[in-house]
């Protein structure tokens, strides 16, 4: 009994320090973002802002490119989670159920194409945009992330996992392909494409490196890419913390809006890491 | 399958995969492929790198790394070097911290499981650029790293400009004769031993921090598959916590515990972010890392080759572990 209760408060005691460990850096960064700056650099640990000022907001979105980012940030992730979840299941859908030549061959180019770590593929990325003229531009930032070998392993998984007799009966009815997939299997596919979304919108709104090789100008930056800028351009020139911090802090909302509402989806993607490789 | 039904799905199939496809090879395959043309030639951004005037340099970007002496291959070998130590210390410490924090949450006398898992596991959802603007605050002269630290009475340094490593502030800052006198690819003996810097160490906290989460949700996604009669039968026959742990718990997770460690293999040689929002490879190069390395060397110095060139060597000490991964999880299946 008595050893039960040590280790029941020992487990907890573990539990709560992580947690604080884990948690705590978020608190800062809350806090500071409404601190002044000499409050900051004195009480980094406190908090409480005291005094409490949303000067630096303020001065995020009127003295930064704060809402060019944003609004670059929303178009790109609209149209990347869009791209993704579309293309994702269409490919996944046909590599998994439909009969053709060559399904095999691509396959085994995806799982080639996932084992490709993204930071080789910087300079790479920059030679193929620069070549076809898309460097500097929208369609830089945007077409080459519109589609992701892990989306479609995703899906693909997904329909493997799924019996087929339900599209067979709807293609015994004289539904072509096309119908079938739109009216029959897209709905039965809900909880994979809610999966496929969540990943495309934060891996599209965190993405940092891509954005990096494919423009320059500062009114094509996104949310990642402005942060990055502001943070190593403006090393010498003061410390602005509060200012970083609440921008870093906007950056960070939107993701943690969607985990909190979706984190049971989140967990399992991450358990289902094991198989993805 | 009956293809009576189901008629000629050759053209609907292409169909389906094409975007993907197209997107996949045009901005994956192909660039690899111009990557890897560029990667012979000493291109400087100049035009195009594919028409004749660009100077072809054959394997020289490869072997200036490897055997010539000179700043390339001091500079990437240091750059090996400072990620080696980074590996050494991430992997290691990630995966014990996640498996500990897997086996705590798992209990079954504890309560607030949602909670815990959500809160450990949530860093790793937040943009690596945001997170490192947050550690960069932290770790800042008379942050809140180094007023944790002064409550202990520890004087904490200044993180980010102190490029001295551990090894060397474990054995003192003078090189023994042996050690500087010797050197190996460029480096002094000396200096391939000098461990991470104080700089990389806040790095190595900072990623430590956002990736145990995910790796905890995997030991405890497989925790949960351990059979409750295999424990108990340990707790019948007498057998301690420590030995049910050791005995019965760790060699079912053995397949987990390979896959978290190939993937933090893999995972650690990429890193990039941080250390562009934080060091830049500062100091003294001690943060430097080949992924960074390859970046500066074509977008800051116009070396477009000889950035290439890393990035393939990255690229095959990446694949190497890739592969060995999913021969172990094959092998599981």
């Amino acid at each position: 009994m008595i050893r039960t209760l040590t280790s029941r408060f020992l487990g907890y005691a573990i539990l709560i320090f992580f947690a604080l460990v884990f948690l705590y850096p978020f608190v800062i960064q809350i806090a500071n973002a409404f601190k002044t700056e000499a409050n900051a650099a004195a009480n980094p640990l406190s908090p409480i802002p005291d005094p409490f000022t949303s000067a630096s907001i303020e001065r995020i979105f009127e003295g930064t490119g704060f809402p060019t980012w944003l609004g670059n940030s929303v178009l790109v992730t609209v149209v990347v989670t869009i791209g993704r979840v579309a293309f994702g299941s269409m490919a996944g859908y046909a590599l998994s159920r439909l009969q053709f030549r060559g399904r095999r061959a691509l396959f085994a180019g995806l799982l080639a194409l996932m084992a490709v770590p993204p930071v080789v593929l910087l300079i790479p990325k920059f030679l193929v945009l620069n070549q076809l003229g898309m460097y500097n531009s929208y369609s830089g930032l945007i077409v080459p992330l519109l589609a992701d070998a892990t989306g479609v392993f995703v899906m693909k998984q997904f329909f493997d996992s799924v019996p087929v007799s339900v599209e067979e009966a709807a293609r015994i009815d004289g539904a072509g392909v096309f119908r079938t997939f739109r009216s029959v299997v897209l709905p039965m596919a809900k909880p994979a494409l809610i999966t496929l979304t969540i990943l495309s919108f934060t891996g599209s709104w965190n993405e940092f490196p891509h954005t990096l090789v494919s423009v320059q100008d500062p009114s094509l930056f996104t949310l990642p890419r402005g942060l990055a800028d502001l943070v190593s351009g403006s090393l010498g020139a003061g410390t602005q913390y509060p200012l970083k911090l609440g921008a870093a802090l906007l950056a960070t909302i939107p993701v943690a809006i969607i985990f909190v509402i979706f984190q049971r989806y989140f967990v399992r993607d991450a358990a289902a890491g094991s198989d993805k490789g | 399958m009956p293809r009576g039904i189901r008629g000629n799905e050759r053209p609907a199939g292409w169909l389906f995969v094409a975007p993907a496809l197209i997107i996949l090879g045009l901005f994956m395959l192909l660039p690899i492929l111009m990557a890897l043309w560029v990667s012979l030639t000493r291109w400087n951004g100049q035009g195009s790198p594919f028409t004749g005037d660009v100077p072809f340099a054959g394997l020289q970007n490869y072997t200036r790394l490897f055997t010539d002496e000179g700043l390339a291959r001091q500079d990437f070998m240091t750059s090996i070097r400072n990620n080696a130590y980074y590996v050494l210390l991430v992997v290691p410490i990630q995966t014990v911290l996640a498996l500990a924090l897997a086996l705590v949450v798992n209990n079954r006398l504890l309560k607030g499981k949602g909670f815990f898992r959500t809160a450990f596991y949530f860093p790793s959802v937040t943009s690596s650029v945001a997170i490192s603007v947050v550690f960069l605050f932290m770790f800042a002269n008379g942050g809140a790293i180094n007023a944790i630290l002064s409550v202990f009475g520890i004087n904490g340094p200044q993180w980010f400009s102190d490029p001295r490593g551990l090894i060397h502030l474990a054995f003192g800052d003078q090189a023994p004769a042996l050690l500087a006198d010797h050197s190996l690819l460029g480096l002094s003996w000396w200096d391939w031993l000098a461990g991470p810097s104080v700089a990389m160490c806040a790095i190595i906290t900072l990623v430590i921090w956002t990736t145990s989460g995910t790796f905890m949700v995997m030991f405890l996604a497989a925790l949960q598959n351990v059979p409750v009669q295999l424990e108990e039968a340990g707790l019948i026959d007498g057998a301690s916590a420590w030995q049910r742990l050791r005995h019965i718990i760790l060699p079912q997770l053995r397949p987990t515990t390979f896959l978290v460690v190939t993937l933090g293999l893999i995972g650690t040689w990429q890193v990039f972010d941080q250390i562009y929002v934080m060091s830049q490879g500062n100091p003294a190069k001690t943060t430097l890392t080949p992924a960074f390395l390859s970046y500066r060397t074509a977008f800051r110095d116009f070396d477009y080759g000889s950035g290439a060139a890393i990035s393939f060597v990255l690229f095959l000490i990446i694949v190497v572990l890739t592969l060995v991964q999913r021969r172990l999880t094959r092998e599981r299946d």
